[in-house]
């Protein structure tokens, strides 16, 4: 398992590059992840961050886009604006989770 | 877990496609969108048999790939509204199917012709969907049009069983011809369900 270092701090990645511990992250870092990937984060991108950080300890699995529209209220048209292309990973990623699992 | 050094230099991002996923919006807009194309023909109108082309549809949109789905024949239950919300499983001619409280339990082919048997297969496999937290057939095209997907009826199936465009889920974008499908079609990679 790799360790690379992001915003000075070494943080262990897989081998795709997201971070497998949870309790590295913090919102700098996840300020810094956004910034590695071209997102300029805004309120509605941290709403989102948020919610995902949450959801995930109780399920042991990171918000699938369907989750994140019909649990945490986030239309998915809004979530395909704020994390362009790959909104799923993408959001996984500035979050500090792992990919989701979830097929829908 | 070994221990590796930080790494020196660039820290290791995930690849996430870069400038070759645009927002579906931009892929709309663009005449020749760069990246991948994905178009799923479905033309079957059981339940399990919609399900294959919908979830890949979803998933592929998820990914950046621009995506069309094609319904034709049997498959245009799928995108019929009065038809949508009622796709049944049968047991008929299916030789892979199990009980899963029971895996080891043969079951005649015939029972599947027993009255009422259909109904009983079809509402245990509903449920088996949505305890995954599944959508239903017309959610998954809402979510697939709403995440920039394409829909399209096929014009020779939409004579035949002498529909109306209002009997069409409304986000289907047209009823096409053959011909019309080839010029979609282009350049694409093309899922037969």
């Amino acid at each position: 398992m790799p360790t690379t270092l992001i915003g000075g701090r070494p943080i262990d990645v897989n081998d795709e590059g997201f971070l497998v511990a949870y309790d590295q992250w913090d919102e700098k870092l996840g300020a810094e992840l956004g910034r590695l990937i071209g997102l300029e984060l805004t309120d509605r991108h941290w709403a989102v961050l948020r919610f995902l950080r949450m959801d995930y300890p109780a399920r042991g699995e990171t918000a699938t886009l369907r989750r994140a529209s019909t649990v945490g209220g986030f239309p998915i048209k809004e979530l395909f604006a704020l994390f362009p292309g790959k909104p799923a990973k993408k959001m996984a990623y500035v979050a500090g989770l792992p990919k989701p699992k979830g097929c829908v | 877990m070994t221990i590796t050094e930080p790494t020196v230099g660039a820290p290791i991002v995930p690849d996430f496609g870069g400038e070759d996923c645009p927002l579906p919006a931009e892929a709309e807009a663009s005449e020749t969108p760069a990246g991948r194309k994905l178009v799923i023909i479905c033309s079957k109108g059981n339940l399990d048999m919609a399900y294959p082309g919908l979830i890949l549809a979803n998933a592929a949109l998820g990914e950046g790939i621009e995506t069309h789905l094609f319904f034709t024949f049997w498959g245009f239950d799928i995108i019929t509204k009065s038809r949508m919300e009622d796709l049944k499983f049968t047991m008929l001619g299916n030789t892979a199917m199990h009980l899963t409280q029971a895996p080891k339990l043969p079951i005649p082919a015939l029972a599947g012709a027993i009255p009422g048997m259909t109904k009983m297969a079809t509402s245990m496999m509903r449920k088996q969907i949505a305890d995954l937290e599944i959508p239903t057939v017309p959610e998954l095209l809402e979510q697939i049009v709403e995440m920039g997907g394409h829909l399209w009826a096929c014009r020779m199936s939409f004579d035949m069983m002498q529909l109306n465009e209002a009997d069409l889920f409304e986000g289907v974008d047209a009823v096409i011809s053959a011909t019309d499908f080839m010029d979609l079609s282009e350049g694409a990679q093309i899922i037969f369900v």
